[in-house]
Parts: structure tokens; sequence; C-alpha cells
């Protein structure tokens, strides 16, 4: 339901409606093209919708930058370079993946912390409750134990 | 028609289950904390008041809706006199009131239910869970009462007609995703409820986990299922062939279902091996904290955009306050009251219990980072660090390869024992499926496509990795002396529900794989008479009409489609609406759903000189991302059914035993 | 003790999660600042609406603070932004239009119906200037120095009191 909200406000937002189309014929010289073309249209964030990639979006916006991203692909420039120009023109807020940087370190810096800190746990609790076994269980457990086998023997 | 009453017994209904809400929440905490066994017993016949009453404040709405009383202000914003009966039905939540108000009652529901279904819990236990679930109760009728109240009325200027249902709202999808997803979400607050009580009671042993399993496993199967309709429904309404966006609102239904897997684990651990009990109950209050947070996000609008369907400030703050109050208070009592350790359980590396907390750990990393990366433009922004974005990218990058380290040690989960496996036992009831998984998985894609594909054979690997070690385990397990049927038949529900949940995964893991890697789209100019063809099959555009539905108009696409040579064919007709009411322009996508693949045409634009702009899109496997998610919710429940819940479980209670001995005996 | 400690972690992630979370209650993820902040205005040559023949590039905008308003016949909160450009352009504020997306007859029709505080306006039928100054929809506000150098960035809908509180002084503070 949320999804449908969101392209739902893509749809209010007052935009002319110039004859865009939102499913675009294009030519591509060679399928490696093809794949960057989608692979840059997928990773780049409408900046008028809520949260929506320019590959699906009907907004007029992302149709602009979709017919960009074509010609620079047809001129030859590089993903990055694709990458720079619509940064210098609509700012960061349009990179689906963050770059990093000073204030994205922690963004990609915690889950790879969280990994190793998630491993040395495991090592910690599993070297420590390797000593301990069930000849330590006190005498009230080793009883409840007892009579639990009992009881699921007896069912 | 105006209805002179309904709206207003609604309005009543509303208040009285509040108060007996509020009842719910005091007296029986209060009667267990003094051991007085009259206030404790407030707990059902509160529980059963409240539910009644939420349930005449509900029919009322939806009477409101179905005889288009368009003097109620929910109805008249959101439903409209030509709208079928069913999708004005529906309509009561797809706006904010009367979501809000679904969501208490189906938690009014889920404590009924708790009180019906809990007979053998010991009397001060069923008090404080009871009582637990009446407060989060006072606190969202409360929210319904002050911020949200669906039943206002715009008097004396009564419009006409309403302003009709958003027509992508107009769905099959708005009938049965929300329910399902508010199921799950609100599902979790009674294994909550039960952790905070067994805080407060300070008893957290086998037979709570045996309580609480139950309760946890079918808010989780319902949760399974409301996310996989939410994807399914995506998929062909919005008509992009998307089933996953990593969108804000995604991720809000994401979060408590991974923590809430997590806890479906580690309560296994606790029940069977009395270990992690800290861990469990954190677990709990973590996976309904996600659920509330996740209800906070969409509601409040601070992710998603000022501009959401509830972005009225003082109901963001207002639902900040109620989770502050809800989490914070929980888990203070957390730190304050979490079990000791009083005695460790002993497992080796080779355990199930091993492999269990790798589980959780590995679970919660996935929990924290879907979080980071949903709350981290936010965080930057409040610390006026520029706005950016957090997207596919960063979580398929993080997802993926957890997902795949997760999977590696779920291959050897079911076949390690408690505590401790031999290393030889281990190895021997896996080297042959590794090594089948290895192998089938590299010439997969070769078989399949005719070319190597690294990422493919990874996801087959995985996936059979998963699935193998578990068929050899279950053929094992099934000898028996009288013969397979009757080892089959011998073995447990819960055993089942595992392997069903796990075989849910694989199927989904493949899904996931061959429709990412192999998924074909192509936008074609097409008119009448034109054809393309698309992975063999080929798409001859035959006629262009236009059409008048109720409340829009279309022009509608007959494209006829052939695989191969084949004599038979078969006509898919795209549609592009626009509905009127609204000035709204929509895809209506025509789908031929397989098994194996799914073929998928939506109509573009008019390029104006008798063609179309048209998206064909060739979707192989993309069903099995749904029945993947189908089979996991299917064992969910099953293992619910299994003999030892169904069982009363108070054997331990001394207060109950005597009780509950009797019944025992007859079932 | 130590395991006490320990467990209030939780519970200390909770309450940053929930004072940022406190925080975003009073954003607007619609509010960015442009990319070109501090930055020269994008080089264009463009005819002016007024004009088919008259083409006009970047120099038009240097040698004086002016407020370039991005706007389009086909953009309703345009037309209730009017009066305020009007204000503007009384308090002797130079402004230059930049009609978007726009047809030259319906952009005419609009300033006829509207009134026109504009000294000229750009004709960008195509949204090609629109997009060098990452432009997602309209109305939106630029203000360049004399050096023409973009200095200021309002996105949306200009009220009344923005006027008096930003504009005004922002106008002041380059001049």
């Amino acid at each position: 339901m949320a999804l449908i909200t969101r392209l739902l406000l893509c749809a209010l937002l007052l935009w002319p409606t110039l004859g865009q189309a939102a499913v675009e014929v294009r030519e591509f010289d060679d399928p490696v093209t093809e794949q960057r073309y989608r692979d840059l249209t997928a990773t780049l964030r409408c900046p008028k919708c809520e949260n929506q990639a320019i590959d699906d979006s009907d907004s007029p916006i992302a149709g602009d930058m979709r017919e960009r991203v074509y010609l620079q692909l047809q001129d030859g420039r590089s993903d990055k370079e694709i990458l720079d120009f619509m940064v210098n023109r609509f700012g960061d807020y349009v990179l689906y993946n963050p770059r990093l940087e000073g204030r994205t370190l922690l963004l990609w810096g915690l889950p790879a912390g969280l990994v190793l800190l998630g491993a040395l746990v495991v090592v910690l609790m599993v070297r420590a409750r390797r000593r301990t076994s069930a000849r330590d269980l006190s005498a009230e457990e080793r009883a409840r134990l007892d009579a639990l086998i009992k009881r699921e023997r007896t069912e | 028609m105006q209805t002179l009453m309904i709206p207003e017994i609604g309005h009543y209904a509303l208040i009285i289950a509040l108060l007996m809400a509020l009842v719910q929440g005091v007296m029986p905490l209060a009667g267990a904390a003094t051991r007085r066994p009259l206030w404790m017993a407030y707990a059902r016949p509160m529980a059963t008041g409240q539910f009644l009453f939420l349930a005449i404040a509900y029919a009322c709405l939806t009477a409101s809706y179905l005889l288009d009383d368009f003097s109620v202000a929910n109805v008249a914003n959101n439903s409209n006199s030509m709208l079928p009966w069913y999708y004005k039905a529906s309509a009561v939540w797809g706006n904010h009131e009367g979501s809000v108000l679904l969501w208490s009652l189906i938690l009014a529901g889920w404590s009924f239910a708790v009180s019906r279904f809990s007979r053998e819990l010991p009397r001060d236990m069923l008090a404080r869970v009871m009582g637990v679930m009446g407060l989060v109760s006072v606190g969202f009728l409360a929210f319904v009462l002050i911020t949200s109240n669906p039943f206002e009325r715009l008097l004396p200027n009564v419009p006409q007609d309403g302003a009709d249902l958003n027509p992508l709202l107009q769905d099959f999808g708005l009938i049965v995703h929300p329910p399902m997803l508010y199921m799950g979400y609100v599902g979790f607050s009674v294994v909550f409820a039960f952790a905070i009580a067994a805080l407060l009671g300070g008893r957290l042993d086998a037979a709570w986990t045996r309580w609480a399993r139950p309760w946890t496993n079918i808010a989780w199967a319902f949760l399974t299922v409301g996310i996989a309709l939410g994807s399914w429904w995506a998929y062909y309404e919005l008509g992009w062939g998307g089933w996953w966006f990593w969108d804000p609102v995604e991720n809000a239904s994401l979060l408590p279902w991974l923590a809430g897997t997590a806890l479906i684990h580690s309560l296994a651990v606790t029940e069977k091996r009395g270990a992690f009990k800290s861990w469990t109950v954190l677990l709990a209050i973590t996976t309904f904290s996600l659920s509330l947070m996740g209800t906070f996000l969409v509601r409040s609008g601070v992710l998603t955009s000022v501009h959401a369907f509830a972005n009225d400030p003082s109901r963001g703050l207002f639902i900040l306050v109620l989770l502050g109050i809800t989490v914070g208070l929980s888990l203070l009592l957390f730190a304050l009251r979490a079990p000791r350790v009083s005695h460790q359980v002993g497992f080796s590396w080779l355990s199930r219990d091993a492999l269990l907390l790798i589980n959780n750990i590995l679970l919660v990393i996935m929990t924290v980072t879907v979080l980071l990366g949903t709350v981290y433009p936010l965080l930057l922004d409040a610390l006026n660090l520029g706005k950016i974005s957090v997207g596919p990218p960063y979580f398929n990058a993080l997802f993926v390869p957890l997902t795949v380290v997760l999977c590696l040690f779920m291959g050897l989960g079911p076949l390690a024992r408690w505590k401790h496996t031999p290393a030889r036992d281990l190895f021997r009831r896996s080297w042959l499926a590794g090594l089948a998984a290895l192998a089938i998985g590299a010439v997969a894609p070769l078989l399949y496509r005719g070319e190597w594909n690294l990422k493919v054979s990874l996801g087959v690997v995985i996936a059979l990795w998963i699935v193998l070690p578990m068929a050899r385990d279950l053929w094992a397990k099934s000898r028996h002396s009288a013969g397979r049927v009757a080892g089959i038949r011998r073995l447990s529900l819960a055993y089942w529900g595992m392997i069903l949940g796990h075989l849910g995964i694989a199927v989904t893991i493949i899904g996931v794989t061959v429709v990412s890697n192999y998924a074909i789209e192509r936008n074609v100019r097409m008119g009448v008479g034109d054809s393309v063809e698309v992975v063999g099959y080929t798409f001859t555009m035959t006629e262009l009409a236009n059409r008048r539905g109720p409340n829009y108009l279309a022009d509608t696409a007959e494209i006829e489609v052939r695989r191969g040579d084949s004599q038979r064919s078969f006509t898919m007709t795209p549609e592009k609406r626009l509905y009127i009411a609204r000035g709204m322009p929509m895809t209506q996508v025509a789908l031929r759903p397989g098994l194996f693949r799914d073929l998928y045409v939506a109509m573009g634009e008019d390029l104006e000189d008798g063609s179309w702009a048209m998206r064909i899109q060739y979707k192989p496997f993309v069903r099995w991302l749904w029945l993947g998610a189908l089979l996991m919710a299917f064992g969910g429940v099953l293992a619910v059914a299994d003999r030892r819940y169904r069982r009363a479980v108070t054997a331990r209670d001394p207060e109950r035993a005597v009780a509950a001995e009797p019944r025992e005996a007859t079932t | 003790m130590k395991r006490r400690l320990l467990l209030l972690l939780p519970l200390v992630g909770f309450l940053v999660l929930g004072a940022f979370l406190y925080m975003g209650l009073s954003i607007n993820p619609f509010e960015r600042d442009s990319a070109l902040m501090a930055r020269e205005f994008p080089a264009f040559e463009l005819t002016t609406l007024e004009d088919p023949e008259r083409v006009v590039d970047a120099s038009l905008l240097e040698g004086e603070v002016t407020l370039v308003n991005v706007w389009g016949e086909w953009c309703p909160t345009c037309k209730q932004e009017m009066p305020q450009l009007l204000d503007l352009a009384d308090r002797g504020v130079r402004l230059v239009g930049v009609d978007y997306k726009d047809t030259r007859e319906k952009g005419r029709e609009f300033l006829t119906e509207f009134g026109n505080p504009f000294e000229v306006n750009i004709f960008d039928p195509e949204g090609s200037l629109g997009f060098e100054l990452g432009v997602y929809g309209a109305p939106e506000t630029f203000l360049v120095d004399r050096e023409g150098i973009i200095r200021y960035h309002h996105t949306g809908y200009i009220r009344p009191e923005d006027v008096r509180e930003t504009i005004l002084p922002e106008v002041e503070r380059w001049r």
C-alpha cells in the first residue's frame, strides 16, 4: 500500500504534461551499453518523486534525466562522468548508492564493524560455553531434568 | 445517505473501548503486583469487552462507507457512491484514520485471542500479559480519539459525493495486503507482552517459551504473507515489474520480520536449552518496537514525505511519544530486570546452539543494516550534513552477502544436534549434499541459458545447500521399522514446520536469483500488425481500441502471443486508463503468470502515429518469490500445531497443575 | 554491575534514535539546497519569450543582483506566486523569468493575465536551461549576484512572508 502511496505522490505533484513517454523506445549499439543504461537509470534517484529511481518514474524530470544518460552513453562518457554530471546539477541526493566520504563513513563502516564484532561475540561465547557442560547442572536442575525425561517417556 | 446515529455510536463505542482498555491495562497489573485475584480477574472480561466495542466502532465506520454517508469526513475524502461495495469496505483502511482504527481492532483481537486460548497460563502471568496489551491498546486508542478520529462529521456542508478512493488503491491488493500486514505487526505485541510479563514476574523458563512461541510464529506468518502480498501488489500494479524497492515503507515491514525471524530461532534455543534468555526477551521487545517504529515512520511521514497522507506533525509527535514511552520503559525494565546468568548451558562449535547463535547475530546485523540505511539520510539531515539518498544499490551490496553467509550456516542447522555434534557425523550428513549443490549450481545456468553466470550459480548453490541436507535428514529421520509412511507420520509437526520454512527461503532465493539475472525487458514501438519477439514468444498487436469503464476511459491494445511455432496463441490486453474524477492516468498491466515465467505487458504512451510505446517483460521464476513466502508462513503455522503446544503446558506450575492434569488425561 | 551497564545499551541506542526521529519531525524532505549554490550560473543560449529573434546568454545576469524565477503556464503555484514577484519588482529587485517547458503563446497569455514582473523572460521550451539549473519542478527561484554567481535558492512557492523574511534580506546582502 505504501508503495502505491509513493507512486501516487509522484503523480499528484504539479508537472507539465508535454507528451512525456514513460516507456521510451531506445536503440543501443551493443548489449553492454544497454546494460549500463539500465544500471545507471536504476541507481539515479528521481529528484521530484518521493522515492523512485528514474527508471521507474513517470515524472518528466526523470524522463529528462534518462534522456541525458542515454545521450551521454552514446557520446562514450564513462559511468562516473555521467553520475558526476547529475550530481553537479541535482546534488548527492540523486545517488542511490551514496559515495564513501566523511559523512557516510558510519553508513558503510557500521555493518562491516558489526560483522567483525559479531564474529568476536560468537567466538567468545562458544569458547566460554565449550568449557561448561551438563556436569555443571545443579542438583535441582538435574532433578527437574530427570522429571522431564520421565514425563516425556511416559507420554 | 446521511445516517443519524451510526458514526456517533461508533464514536461512543471507541470511547468505551478506550476506558475498558484502561481498566485492562491497570487492574490486572496492579492485581498481579499485589496478589489480588479479583483485580487480576478483570483481564478477561475487559479484553472481551474492548474487542466487542472496537468491533462495533469498526462496523459503524464500515457501515458509513457502505451507506455512502458523506457527512463523515473520512468517508467523503476516501470514497465515492460509484465505488463497488468491496472497495468501499476496504477503503476504510485505505486512509490514515481508518487504518489506525483497524490496527487497534486487530490489537484488541489478539488480546481477546490470548484471553481465550491461554487458559492454562498461571493467573498472574495471564494478568500481566493482558495488562501490557491493554496499556498498548490505551496508547493507540488515545491516538485514534485525540488525533485521528475517523468519525468526524462534515456538518452542515455535506458534500454531494465523495472524492473517491485513489484509483491505485482500487484493487484486490488493498483488500488483502494491509490487514495481513497489520495482523503481523500487531501480532508481535503478544510476545512483547509475554516478555514484559516475564520481566515483571521474574519467570522465564521453558514453559514461558512454550506459551510465547505459538503466538510469535503466527504473527510472523502473517507478517510474511503481508510483506509478500505487498511485493506482489506492487509488481503488477505499478507497471514497472519491480517487486522490491528498498523503500523506507517496505523496510519498515522488513525490520520486524528480520527481528521476528531471529526471535523465532532464539525462542527455540531458550525452550530446548534454557539458554539466551535475556537475549530472547530483548528480541521480543525489539521486534514489537520495530513494528511500532514502522508505524511511526509510515504515519508520521518522517521518512517518506511531508506530503504523505498522514503528515500531520501532531500525529507524528503523538506516535513518537507513544513509541518513546512503550519502548523506553520496556528497555529500561529490561536493563533492570533481565534474568541474571545463574548457570551457563554448555555447547560446542559444532552444535545447533552455536549455529542458532550465528543465525541470530547475522539476522541482527541485517536488521541494523536495514535500519541504518533507512534512517541514515534522516540522521545526516538532522545534523545538517546535507541530503543524501540510500537506495537499492546500498542495501543489495550489504544484504545479499549477509544472506549468503546466513544460508551457509542455515544448511548445517537442521543436521546439527543440540550441544554437540561430532564433526564426523556432521561431515557424513552433509558432504554429499554440499557436493551435489556445488555441481548442480555450477551447471544450472549453463543448462538454463547456455552460458556461465556466477551470480546465478551462487544463488542455486545456496538454495540447494539449504534443501539437500534437509532432504537427506528427512530421509534419515523417516526411517521406521513399520515402513517409510509410518516413519513420516511419526515426524513432529514442528519438524515439518522447520522444513517448510527453510524450503520457503530456498524457493524465494531461487526466485530472486533467476528473476534478477534473467528478466528481459524490451521497450518497443508497436502499431497494429507489428510483431516483436521476446525469449521465444512472439507478441503481435492485433487491435487498438477505446473502452469506457465505470469511472475511467481506457486505451486498450490486443496483443496476440504465440510461443515459437506453436499453433496455440493467447491474447493479452494491457490498458492505459484515465480516471475521470481525479484526472489520473494509470497503466493496467496485462499479465500471463506461470510457475516458471511471467509475461508482462504494459502500455506506455501514444506515439501519435498510430503506434504505442509498449514495455514487454519476461520474468522467469518471479512467482517463486511469493511462493517461497507462502511456504515459510505455512511452515510457521504448522509448527504451532505441534502437539507439545496443544498439550497443557502448566505441569510445572503448582497452582494450576492440579486443574490441568485431568484435562491432559482426556485429550 | 558491568553486565547491568551492558543491558542499558539497547535503551541508550533507542534514545539516540528517538532523538533523531524527533528532529526528523521538523525536517522537510523537499527543501534541498541547490547543487549550484556558490557556483556560476550555467551557460545557455536561448531566445527570449518576448522576441523569438533575440538570443540571450548568461551575460544577461551580470552587473546587477538578479532574481531568476523558473515558471510555466502549466504550473498553478506559479500563478499564486505572481503577486509576490510583482511586489519584489516594485521594490526595485531585478527579475528575470525562465519560461520552462512551455509554449510561446501560453507563456505570453500567462504574463498578460497575471502580470509581468520580469525584465525579460528566457524561453526554455525543452527545459534545457532548467536541467542545467537542476530544476525539477516549478516554481524555483535563484538569486544571482553581480558576478553571475548563484547565491540563494528557493524551491517552490514564495509566500508573502518569504519576501520580507528571506528574499529581500538576501538581495540586500549581495547587493
